[in-house]
């Protein structure tokens, strides 16, 4: 449009800017309020009017990470002196950090569901992605009968409801033993993230160039040779941004771990929702578990945000 | 290069490499894959298939009986069960319109000449990035009648969102719409960019307005990636459970995936909640079959 630069046009423009500087201000400012509300105090948490200019505190984080229970009397000048400082934190805050017999912390149940939900989603991530650059591969170079017929029964399966195919899984992982286990969720979120695996993986695969590996062959390499020594490193980028995708997927996902786990095994997202108690919730404290839960996906955001496009468009957009 | 190298030289490892033949390797990278999805996706479903004919229920010990197409019937001729899909399909209308409009809206507006339009589309796709469950929870506060910020921002005094049942759909609708608008957007805008300029230019000569330029050139070009937005925005809409289980507990905003969850595992009726997961299957399958029609027409230009 740039070709047409009138005096309407130049006005119109200056208008876009402005229509979408407000739009990012308005989509950016609940995560902005939740990223604050980590950091506050927490008798400012809920303050009509909301409190914007604040002395940012660590304490929702420490209360995040520990058990806690309400201080019945004020902590002596002694207790408070043999504390760590970030357990006076929480003496300030009206409560005290629950120790055992032998004086050890008490840690509350996030740090373990956070690293639950981890160990699942990374190696989730790296079955689909290693199955579906294979697959992929195959697809992508062989004569397969039925091609797209495969490849739609691929992508169906991730077209169900959870809640259809979690009823029985259910059904089935309680006969075998693998309700409430990293594995059961591993096992689901790899065959959810398959077939996204493949159809991305295919994409980035068909843009290989052929002669690459014809060369290597003429050169007296195997076909697995090629593949590995040739093809992958061409595909890293590819692989990169499929593997993102998979964890966010895999870090995200709330029904089948609601169903699916109850302690032991239970991910971040069914758990956070789960300490907002029917009483006064400590809103700083969720807030700053519901931040640290964001965070690694913010951050994958800005480094992958290139290859976004194709990924969330399911490559039905070329470049 | 080096061990390239030593491997090509090696007669040994070249000879037993060379003993998988092109049809192995495809068949080693290509049939796990389609097992796996079998085992874990299409053998699920025939395994409930035969508990949709059963009164089973997974909380107690007893066998299940078989009682045929009971279960269908019932749920079928039960008005709560369509109110189920009434709420479902409204939730999906409100949603989907309102992501089309809001995310082509913005990328009208970045489609143009816009400093640091990079950055600023990577900000606007944060919300489709995070988790649907944990960011419900967080929009309750946002949303809380007495110190959310929704309410003292717009000047509400102490509108009720999630607890009045007229409204909490729309309040659903509204997270939803803000979590997935970037979706929308960010396929128009690759659409957008894609019409040849000199469209533009030669509308520009020819003297034709605004109106006519949008309506004759920009949204012709841009419907058949904006359908394929629609439709995966629809399907997804459709499944929708976490986000409207965790905001709140109406009557109103029970869709089919929150009554499938309840029937399944709080009532524990498991043979029922099997049949009422095949109605929604097929369900899903016409949904999917014009998806796939369209998709094809897509393909065809």
């Amino acid at each position: 449009m740039a070709a047409v630069t009138t005096s309407t046009e130049r006005s119109l423009n200056k208008l876009a800017i402005v229509g979408v500087l407000i739009v990012t201000i308005i989509f950016l400012a609940p995560i902005y309020w939740i990223a604050s509300t980590a950091f506050k105090p927490r008798n400012l948490a809920t303050t009509i009017p909301p409190t914007v200019v604040f002395q940012p505190e660590i304490s929702p984080f420490v209360k995040l990470f520990t058990k806690r229970s309400q201080l019945r009397t004020a902590p002596t000048p002694e207790q408070y002196a043999a504390a760590p400082w970030w357990e006076r934190l929480v003496f300030d805050g009206g409560e005290k950090v629950v120790r055992s017999g032998r004086g050890e912390v008490q840690w509350s149940g996030y740090p373990s569901r956070f690293m639950n939900s981890l160990i699942v989603a990374i190696t989730s991530t790296i079955l689909a992605v290693g199955m579906g650059t294979f697959t992929a591969y195959g697809f992508s170079r062989f004569k397969v009968k039925g091609e797209q017929d495969l490849l739609f029964f691929i992508l169906s399966t991730r077209m169900l409801p959870p809640v259809v195919v979690a009823i029985p899984m259910f059904l089935m992982y309680r006969a075998v033993g693998l309700n409430d286990t990293h594995w059961g969720l591993i096992i689901l979120y790899t065959a959810f993230n398959l077939s996204f695996s493949v159809w991305l993986m295919k994409g980035f695969m068909d843009e290989i160039p052929k002669e690459y590996e014809e060369a290597a062959l003429v050169d007296g390499y195997t076909r697995m040779e090629a593949f590995f020594k040739i093809v992958l490193p061409e595909a890293a980028t590819g692989i990169a941004a499929t593997a993102v995708f998979c964890f966010i997927t895999a870090w995200n996902e709330y029904a089948f771990a609601l169903i699916m786990t109850n302690r032991r095994a239970q991910t971040a997202p069914p758990f956070i929702p789960s300490q907002v108690g029917s009483g006064l919730s400590d809103w700083t404290v969720i807030a700053a578990g519901t931040f640290l839960f964001l965070l690694p996906v913010a951050i994958f955001t800005f480094l992958l945000r290139n290859h976004l496009l194709r990924g969330m468009s399911f490559g039905a957009i070329r470049k | 290069m080096a061990t390239a190298v030593m491997t090509t030289l090696d007669p040994k490892s070249r000879s037993a490499a060379r003993g998988m033949s092109d049809l192995t390797i495809r068949n080693l990278f290509i049939i796990p894959t389609i097992v796996f999805l079998i085992v874990f996706n299409i053998f699920p479903l025939l395994y409930s298939l035969g508990y949709s004919f059963t009164d089973f229920r997974a909380s107690s010990a007893a066998p299940a009986n078989f009682v045929g197409l009971q279960n269908y019937r019932e749920l079928l001729n039960d008005l709560f069960i369509w109110s189920n899909f009434a709420i479902t399909a409204k939730y999906v209308i409100v949603s989907v319109v309102g992501q089309v409009l809001v995310g082509f809206g913005v990328a009208l507006l970045l489609n143009r000449d816009i400093p640091l339009k990079g950055l600023l589309t990577t900000l606007l796709l944060l919300p489709m990035m995070l988790s649907m469950a944990v960011v419900g929870l967080f929009w309750k506060l946002l949303y809380d009648p007495s110190f959310g910020i929704i309410n003292y921002t717009l000047g509400l005094g102490s509108f009720e969102w999630l607890s009045n049942p007229d409204m909490a759909l729309y309040a659903v609708a509204i997270t939803d719409i803000w979590m997935w608008s970037p979706f929308v957007m960010l396929l128009s805008l690759a659409g957008l960019s894609a019409v040849p300029k000199h469209l533009y230019e030669a509308a520009a000569i020819d003297r034709a307005g605004s109106f006519y330029t949008f309506f004759r050139i920009t949204l012709p070009l841009v419907a058949p990636i904006l359908m394929i937005a629609i439709i995966f925005r629809t399907m997804e809409a459709f499944k929708t459970f976490d986000l409207a289980y965790i905001l709140t507990s109406q009557p109103t905003t029970e869709v089919i995936s929150i009554r499938l969850y309840k029937m399944a595992f709080q009532e524990w009726q498991t043979g029922r909640s099997c049949a009422l997961a095949y109605i929604v299957l097929i369900m899903i399958l016409a949904i999917t079959n014009i998806y796939v029609k369209y998709l094809n027409k897509v393909k065809e230009r």
